[in-house]
């Protein structure tokens, strides 16, 4: 037993759902309102579309790259296949919608992928780029305008809940969604894929060192690339799955969100330069940021200071871990009288 | 570099940065296209003039940006260091106008420059203390500050634009030196002489050149790498700074969410200009040129009215992957360095 908890005292993941656990009980006792049927059921679907999101940018940065171009992407495909369905006058079910959008995310995630996994090109300054070719193909190309409808079937599995909750107190209810199994069959799937997949052992070895991944006999390319396109997918699917629930497409409304999904998984302790990090811990994170953006409220700080939280979170957070890796460090260099090993 | 030229003086061409030469074909494919097609509504001084007022705002960001990556980190929140300078510094001008009727001091624009500056040079020793001392890994860093930044912003101005500044300020930073050249390049030439001077004749540009290929060997030179981060960061806040006080001129407000695009751009115009972002590599004329050129295919762009000026996010985009597999072909090993280094 004490063997166990002293192991959970070194897992980052105890450390960010003991700050989940604080602020939620902080929140508790300002308001009154956290541990409600209806917030937590509010919260779980506000989790869906950056969870979505944060799945894919966890495995990812787990291979040691970066991915800035999701929500352009997830932009894009949604946009197109809205429109598209939209023109054909498609009446059907919700499947076909999300057939094409992750086709066409799978697409767009292999044109980072042939950047990135087949010429080896940095990530960042990659997806940078394909980011505003994307934003290009949306805005110029197809000449995005706000879509005030959306297709009966993509509306009905908007609107349709699992269940409703209902605050006994306010009166209040809200709706579990059916995205929310979208999200959990991801995570499942993902976990399955990075835990017990050569592909996903190959993700993890990738980050830790390219080219011993490579000399050990992962073929490095491949998984790149085949990682890009699997991200792609998710990322359009989130995409997709927003436009439901929002019961419109905003082409432009989901634009600068990566910097925010990236922040959860690091806070959550993907380590940024690749090679570790839980899906647990991803999870966690991004909640930590969800509850930020969207709880403040109840404990009466206005919405204008949601940024300055943010950004403080992502500094205090990243800081912690950052500052107790040169503190191991540290030690450990003045006892080998070495130099220093870069972060 | 001596035992390569030894009893021969290097030639133009092999002096030349290959990056420089190429953007200055590009350059000169893009003049002569525009001379073809629309030559007399291009080729005007005013058009010039207008071009040359525009892009200071981020190019003075860039150059920022550029000697961070050069010392192998990166520069995410100039966007939110000029607007919070901005901001600032525009509740300061309005404080310093009289009530009555009256014009601004003189000392008021120079003051606003040296405390803007001031600022700028605060926030960028921050983002070197965060990034030297507590480790966090340049892009969170920064990301993290400019949000924080843009958030210190909106909750100043409560979301709200300030306006209503003073004229004399944003006459005198608009206003064309001998009718000629406008302020906003002259700040930006001084502020880019500054940096090709730091670069290259002081000991502290090849400190950050050699902290950027190996921070290893800098550290075992001699070196103080925390010291010299922190300086290159907080030169990229006096410039970021200095790109929020002409914003705030040619906008004649401030505002938390102006300039966001800048951010991609700045990064666009270093990794375009030849700067490697794995640090260690890069030279300022090269940046300088991908700013113009950049500023000529918008302005250029945007004399054919049938095309949407969305199109510009998608030639940059295309722009910029475009230069990396070019790179990639014609000097593949170098990739495989980049890749072994760069983390992401």
């Amino acid at each position: 037993m004490g063997r166990r908890l002293k192991q959970l005292t070194k897992r980052n993941e105890t450390y960010v759902s003991l700050v989940v656990l604080a602020l939620c009980l902080l929140i508790e006792v300002r308001s009154g309102q956290f541990f409600t049927a209806n917030n937590l059921v509010d919260i779980a679907s506000a989790m869906v579309v950056p969870g979505l999101f944060a799945v894919g940018t966890f495995m990812v940065i787990v291979s040691g790259g970066i991915d800035v171009s999701f929500p352009a992407l997830a932009s894009l495909t949604s946009y197109a296949t809205t429109k598209m369905l939209l023109d054909a006058g498609y009446t059907g079910g919700v499947w076909l919608p999300i057939l094409i959008s992750m086709a066409m995310g799978a697409l767009l995630g292999a044109f980072n992928g042939i950047f990135i996994g087949l010429l080896g090109l940095p990530a960042m300054i990659v997806t940078l780029g394909s980011s505003s070719v994307f934003k290009g193909v949306m805005q110029g190309a197809l000449g995005s305008v706000q879509l005030a409808v959306i297709p009966p079937g993509m509306r009905a599995f908007g609107t349709s809940s699992l269940f409703t909750a209902t605050n006994p107190v306010s009166g209040l209810t809200s709706r579990m969604p059916v995205g929310f199994l979208a999200l959990v069959a991801i995570l499942l799937l993902s976990f399955f894929i990075m835990r017990y997949t050569f592909f996903g052992r190959g993700i993890y070895a990738i980050g830790g060192n390219e080219a011993s991944a490579h000399r050990a006999g992962f073929n490095t390319k491949r998984t790149k690339f085949l990682l890009y396109v699997f991200v792609g997918m998710v990322a359009s699917l989130a995409g997709l799955i927003r436009t439901c629930m929002m019961q419109q497409n905003h082409p432009t409304n989901m634009l600068g969100m990566e910097m925010n999904i990236i922040a959860g998984v690091v806070l959550g302790g993907t380590a940024i330069s690749g090679g570790a990090g839980s899906l647990t811990g991803c999870m966690l994170g991004t909640l930590l940021i969800v509850i930020v953006e969207n709880s403040m409220i109840l404990i009466g700080i206005p919405t204008i200071w949601k940024s300055v939280f943010v950004g403080a979170l992502i500094i205090i957070g990243t800081g912690v871990s950052a500052y107790q890796v040169v503190r191991a460090n540290r030690v450990r260099s003045t006892r080998r009288l070495t130099g220093e090993s870069k972060a | 570099m001596m035992t390569k030229y030894a009893g021969k003086k290097p030639g133009f061409f092999s002096r030349v940065d290959q990056h420089v030469l190429r953007l200055l074909l590009v350059m000169a494919v893009w003049m002569v296209f525009m001379a073809l097609t629309r030559a007399s509504r291009f080729y005007t001084l005013i058009n010039f003039q207008t071009m040359a007022s525009q892009f200071p705002e981020f190019g003075l960001m860039s150059l920022g940006v550029m000697l961070c990556m050069i010392t192998g980190g990166i520069d995410l929140s100039p966007v939110g260091v000029a607007n919070l300078t901005a901001i600032l510094m525009a509740l300061v001008l309005k404080q310093l106008t009289p009530a009555v009727g009256g014009s601004l001091p003189i000392y008021a624009i120079p003051l606003v420059f040296l405390l803007g500056a001031a600022i700028g040079a605060c926030l960028g020793v921050l983002n070197g203390l965060l990034v030297s001392k507590v480790r966090i890994p340049p892009i969170l860093a920064t990301l993290g500050m400019s949000e924080l930044l843009t958030g210190v912003s909106i909750v100043i101005t409560n979301g709200a634009a300030v306006s209503g500044l003073p004229v004399e300020y944003a006459m005198t930073v608009n206003s064309k030196i001998g009718a000629l050249v406008p302020v906003q390049l002259v700040i930006f030439a001084c502020m880019a002489i500054i940096v090709w001077f730091l670069l290259n004749r002081t000991t502290f540009g090849t400190k950050i050149y050699l902290l950027g290929t190996n921070p290893q060997a800098a550290r075992f030179s001699g070196l103080k790498n925390d010291r010299l981060i922190i300086s290159t960061y907080m030169i990229s806040g006096i410039t970021a700074a200095l790109g929020g006080l002409v914003m705030l001129a040619n906008y004649n407000s401030a505002r938390a969410n102006y300039g966001g695009v800048y951010v991609l751009q700045c990064i666009l115009v270093v990794v375009l200009g030849g700067v490697s972002p794995t640090g260690g590599k890069g030279r300022i004329s090269g940046v300088v040129l991908a700013i113009v050129l950049l500023r000529m295919l918008e302005t250029g762009i945007n004399r054919f009215p049938q095309i949407s000026s969305y199109y510009i996010s998608l030639i940059w985009g295309g722009v910029l992957l475009l230069v990396m597999v070019l790179d990639y072909f014609s000097n593949g090993r170098r990739y495989l360095r980049w890749k072994r280094k760069m983390p992401f």
